[in-house]
């Protein structure tokens, strides 16, 4: 088969499902054609060739739209390829379009994007999760195989999670994060949504590894993440952190993710119990370093280089006030105002440098877990998707639901969310694997075991088989 | 909290219909994350960047070599305002 007709079929897939589902803010159909046609008059062996990926809108693609989900951005077309993007189209693979997100990754659940909420695939009344909610729903509704989106507290895993996909975010430093829009730097990661953990493998293996352009991508070579998929889990010591499996969790939840980690110790997998003390902490440092980092990121925007500018100011600070004013959304702003007041003269120890300790602590739980186990197995949320609005008026309870994703950030540690059973409302749930630093390998070989054992999965009403 | 003010320290014009809003939420934002109060961090080093070894061993420093960069026409390509080759804003005062 030609790419252009297979392109084609994603293209048609995306413009059919979009008006229900919205997870596509734009739609690449020119350029990705003209690409296929390049690609079908050369012979090729690109480890991508002809692989449509769909990008979330905070990744520079350009030339075309990147508007991180912002209207403060408004018609920006990107001026250069983040590097993640560059190195995609040279194996071969093509962008088919950029996908909807809570605006400026700041949410969990794509209600804070300035266009339009994504719908869950399974339920279109309720949230795919965020931030990455168009890339996870592109995924589960069957356009794409695979989608890049972006992580700063676990806007992969959970709406990978919500949507009934596998989502990886990888190790701090393994992908170039040049061209990603910052948020949160030391916390922002591009990961990965896949149909299956080989497409996460493939795609992981073509954008990994050190950037000159990005000081914190690390100098550490680029394994063979496929062949990695057939490793036994015999005697792999899987650590559970009971502690976390308490308050607040779904008793679907966790008993569809209990049995899953029964079915690893079924085929050799040694389950061990672990604690992480500080993990209940996790959401509340998260929320003082992603901010603090957020105020002073988010700066850049002011009206003068690029995107939206607020017409009629008279004077400079005028034109700045009003265009963040009119540019940013409620989300934003919040946080903005948190970041700011929590590096404020007078309040930066109590807030900023404690939660920078705290943060230590986090991560010292998981250098200490790991002495004792290979992985460890957590809900990837502690609920199934909740319905369109159901959170939006309260921003702490939308924060608490990234509770065992957060952490992985904190301590800049992979970790992979595995679809492993549906509610009784036929909702994905989804179960998390952490591991040390660049153990990616062995996130993708626990999800491809549990991808091989359950080959028929159920898909969502909203499929491009099905509607 | 005085939220017109941090809103000030962070260049945005907010209305009074929002600082009603935002004075509840950041309020009781402000009040969760304040149970880090109860950790003891006494001997703990702040955490500034070292996620991982490798990270921090990665050689970072290029060769002093000029390269090529954005360019002018492409910098000034999407501004919403731009004249002579500059970027053109209100004026300062």
């Amino acid at each position: 088969m030609s790419v252009v007709s297979k392109i084609q079929t994603v293209l048609d897939n995306a413009e059919r499902l979009n008006p229900i589902l919205n997870s596509f803010l734009s739609i690449e159909r020119e350029s990705a054609l003209m690409r296929a046609n390049e690609l079908d008059s050369v012979e090729s062996t690109a480890p991508l060739h002809g692989v449509a990926v769909a990008v979330k809108d905070n990744i520079c693609t350009q030339g075309t739209r990147t508007s991180c989900g912002s209207r403060i951005l408004g018609n920006y077309a990107a001026h250069y390829d983040a590097t993640a993007i560059s190195r995609l189209r040279s194996a071969g693979a093509l962008i088919v379009g950029k996908t909807n997100m809570d605006e400026f990754a700041m949410g969990s659940s794509n209600e804070t994007s300035a266009f339009g909420t994504v719908k869950n695939p399974w339920d279109t009344g309720r949230v795919p999760g965020g931030s990455s909610g168009g890339s996870a729903a592109a995924v589960a509704s069957g356009v794409v195989d695979v989608s890049l989106g972006s992580e700063t507290g676990g806007s992969v895993r959970q709406p990978a999670s919500l949507c009934g996909v596998y989502g990886l975010k990888p190790t701090y430093g393994r992908i170039s994060r040049y061209g990603l829009v910052a948020f949160a730097s030391s916390l922002d990661n591009i990961g990965v949504f896949g149909r299956t953990p080989t497409d996460i493998a493939n795609v992981l293996g073509v954008i990994s590894g050190r950037d000159p352009l990005d000081s914190t991508s690390a100098d550490v070579p680029v394994p063979d993440y496929s062949a990695a998929l057939d490793t036994s889990v015999k005697g792999m010591r899987i650590g559970v952190p009971r502690a976390l499996f308490g308050e607040g969790l779904d008793p679907e939840v966790r008993a569809s993710v209990g049995s899953a980690i029964e079915e690893y110790a079924a085929m050799g997998a040694e389950i061990v119990d672990v604690e992480l003390p500080h993990a209940k902490y996790g959401i509340a440092v998260y929320y003082i370093i992603a901010t603090a980092e957020a105020s002073s990121n988010l700066a850049r925007f002011d009206g003068v280089r690029y995107g939206f500018r607020a017409e009629d100011a008279r004077e400079l600070r005028q034109m700045y006030f009003r265009t963040r004013e009119e540019g940013f959304g409620a989300e934003v702003k919040r946080r903005i105002m948190l970041g700011t007041y929590v590096l404020s003269s007078g309040y930066y120890d109590a807030y900023y440098s404690k939660a920078q300790k705290v943060r230590a602590l986090v991560k010292r739980d998981y250098v200490n877990a790991f002495t004792q186990c290979d992985v460890i197995a957590t809900p990837t949320s502690p609920s199934v998707a909740f319905r369109l609005g159901e959170r939006s008026d309260d921003p702490l309870a939308m924060y608490l639901s990234d509770i065992y994703t957060v952490s992985a950030n904190l301590a800049g540690i992979p970790a992979i969310s595995i679809p492993c059973g549906l509610s009784t409302e036929r909702l994905p749930i989804g179960l998390q694997f952490i591991g040390n630093a660049w153990s990616e390998p062995v996130l993708l070989n626990l999800a491809q075991k549990f991808e091989a054992a359950h080959p028929d999965k159920e898909k969502p009403p909203v499929h491009v088989d099905l509607t | 909290m005085d939220v017109r003010n941090v809103a000030k320290l962070a260049h945005l014009e907010i209305t009074d219909e929002e600082v009603a809003i935002y004075t509840p939420q950041m309020a009781s934002i402000v009040n969760y994350v304040e149970q880090l109060n109860e950790v003891d961090t006494e001997n703990v080093e702040a955490m500034l960047g070292g996620l991982t070894a490798e990270g921090e061993a990665t050689e970072t420093i290029r060769e002093d070599a000029s390269v090529a960069s954005l360019g002018q026409i492409s910098a000034l390509s999407q501004a919403p305002a731009a004249v002579d080759g500059h970027f053109q804003v209100p004026k300062v005062l």
